[in-house]
């Protein structure tokens, strides 16, 4: 019964459907309701609202700019221009939307990854090892999980620029390279999914703390890494604010502050409306993110539910 | 004799932790320190850099530009919070409550805005919004009349609160479904032997299960509203006469350090609102836990 009952909460209905048949069919309960149409359409509402405005991008990267606007929005004009606006967009001002995707690679690579790395060493140092200083450091790091990004952007870019780190990539690596929220989630996930007695077989194998680490419970840690992972580079990916005030130069834009530039463009003095661009280029750059997530989907929500365990 | 000596354990627990240390001590730790130092000076006409004491923080108290920030942070919090958090409450209870069809697509599709850069977000938005080609000039156009006006003075929270809303409520869909998931079985057997209904079984069982991750979840939203920067300063461009400089305190900090080169009044404000957004974040906590004792 139990077993049915996580079944139906975690998979798609398929299953449970498939296994309660007509004969085996029994009145509604709590552990087996029956599934109800009014309640999926309802469902539907909210689902409509999270995907409009996508399927609104999707629509309206297929249109030239006099189309956008003498078009309904949520149905195609008579241009169907979608190539035609990707390869602008590529090219425009020397294809400078490749250059703010190669330093979104960058940033997402170097401070995702070296964020995850962080994280996953000192979660997990926290978790297996006794030492001095241990609780104080966690609840400090918990501390700083309540401090957002954007109050200390500010601060940053003031010291940063004493130190001459401004205008080059190191101003949005180095505070990419901080999940607190990650070394938490590793560490609750460590706490259980690496057994203490393994580790001490490994010891009186005689194999060091770091061959250990690195060989065996970095797989046994694998669903809750690329959770952490995935959130980082989400942070590192959307990152507006930190790269909008430590760079000057367009040249080490991100993706999301150079999108931004493009569309301020269409005001002020020597207005050039890029509309078009400016929509194509944002379908381009979610267009990585969320299929990442939809792939990794397995991953990260078995990951989450580990950390929610200990809330 | 298997169990690692005590000093080589506190050596090696050290060295996985300590690369963490080191950059948080840079990128978290410095910058609080740094902008505590700079709220406790001024540069003065004569004599440089001095230090004035509470000066900064005297004069901030009496800045009506500041206190029109905050209140309107205040504001938005206290109405958009409740709304995403009980949207987002009933999202994850649906879809946990097995009766859905494809509650799988749901849980996915709710939570796909999460993954969109604020940026593209507010970009997408402000062109649904717009009256040239948007939906909104669409819905008007269709009800003859100018009914929304999303960047009017009335309506601009609602548009930010709007935008907010759709890029957070399946991220927390998302954690109040993941506790959900933890609830034991047999809690729902012992409630069905009781003959518990649906709604008994939700008060019962699930909103206790849930405690803990409401408290983490309101936190998250009262921090974030009080930080609100990147939705109304993007939005800067399509309403500029009704977004303001000072629209919120995160934009009064950024525009007194980027427009005015008054780093040391911007230090200041990033300290009071971390401050205060701290005192919040504690209160929720301490009432979250003193209800769980109940």
């Amino acid at each position: 019964m139990t077993a049915t009952l996580t079944e139906a909460m975690t998979t798609t209905d398929a299953s449970s459907r498939g296994r309660g048949g007509p004969t085996r069919r029994r009145a509604a309960s709590v552990l087996r309701p029956r599934k109800s149409v009014a309640f999926t359409i309802l469902m539907a509402i909210f689902v409509v609202y999270a995907l409009v405005p996508l399927l609104w991008l999707v629509i309206n990267a297929t249109k030239t700019q006099a189309g956008l606007f003498s078009s309904f929005g949520l149905w195609f004009s008579d241009d169907f221009v979608i190539f035609q606006n990707i390869w602008e967009t590529l090219t425009y001002d020397d294809g400078i939307f490749l250059r703010w995707l190669g330093n979104t690679l960058l940033y997402v690579v170097v401070g995702a990854g070296g964020a995850t790395l962080l994280a996953t060493l000192a979660g997990y140092g926290l978790a297996k090892f006794r030492f001095a200083g241990r609780r104080a450091i966690f609840a400090v790091v918990l501390g700083a999980i309540a401090v957002p990004g954007t109050a200390l952007a500010v601060p940053t870019f003031l010291m940063f620029s004493q130190l001459g780190l401004t205008n080059t990539p190191w101003a949005i690596i180095i505070p990419s390279l901080i999940s607190p929220f990650g070394l938490y989630l590793i560490w609750v996930y460590a706490v259980d999914s690496v057994p203490t007695e393994l580790l001490e077989a490994a010891r009186m194998d005689g194999a060091g703390e770091f061959r250990t680490f690195f060989t065996i419970s970095i797989r046994l840690l694998a669903p809750g890494i690329v959770t952490v992972l995935l959130f980082t580079v989400v942070a590192t990916w959307n990152n507006y604010f930190l790269p909008l005030i430590m760079l000057s130069d367009p040249t080490w834009y991100p993706l999301t502050v150079g999108l931004n530039q493009w569309n301020a463009q269409a005001t002020g003095v020597s207005a050039q409306p890029i509309y078009n661009l400016v929509i194509t280029g944002s379908l381009l750059t979610i267009i990585p993110i969320v299929v990442a997530f939809l792939g990794l989907q397995r991953f990260w929500q078995s990951g989450l539910s580990a950390g929610s365990v200990k809330q | 004799m298997t169990t690692l000596s005590r000093s080589r354990s506190e050596w090696k627990g050290l060295a996985f932790t300590a690369p963490f240390l080191i950059v948080f001590l840079l990128v978290f730790v410095a910058p609080v320190v740094y902008s505590v130092y700079l709220s406790l000076f001024r540069e003065q006409m004569v004599g440089g850099n001095a230090f004035v004491g509470l000066e900064n923080y005297a004069e901030l108290v009496v800045d009506a530009q500041f206190w029109e920030g905050f209140l309107r942070v205040l504001l938005f919090l206290v109405i958009q919070v409740p709304v995403m958090l009980v949207l987002a409450l009933v999202a994850a209870l649906a879809i946990d409550s097995a009766r859905l069809h494809a509650s799988g697509f749901f849980r996915i599709a709710i939570f796909l805005p999460y993954a969109v850069p604020a940026v593209v977000a507010v970009l997408m938005w402000g062109f649904i919004y717009g009256d040239q080609f948007g939906l909104v000039a669409n819905l008007n156009d269709w009800l003859g009349a100018s009914v929304f006006a999303p960047f009017s003075r009335d309506w601009i929270l609602v548009s930010i609160g709007n935008i907010v809303t759709w890029e957070f409520v399946g991220y927390n869909m998302l954690i109040f479904y993941s506790a959900l998931k933890v609830v034991p079985g047999d809690l729902y057997e012992a409630a069905e032997l009781d003959g518990a209904g649906a709604f008994r079984v939700i008060r019962a069982i699930k909103l206790q299960a849930l405690r803990g991750a409401i408290v983490i979840a309101t936190i998250f939203s009262i921090i974030g509203s009080f930080q609100l920067f990147n939705e109304p300063n993007i939005l800067r461009t399509l309403a500029p006469n009704i977004i303001t400089t000072f629209f919120t305190p995160n934009m009064y900090a950024y525009n007194l350090s980027f427009s005015g080169q008054q780093y040391n009044a911007s230090a200041t404000v990033a300290i009071v609102m971390g401050v205060i957004t701290a005192v919040i974040a504690y209160v929720v906590q301490l009432r979250g836990s003193r209800k769980e004792e109940r």
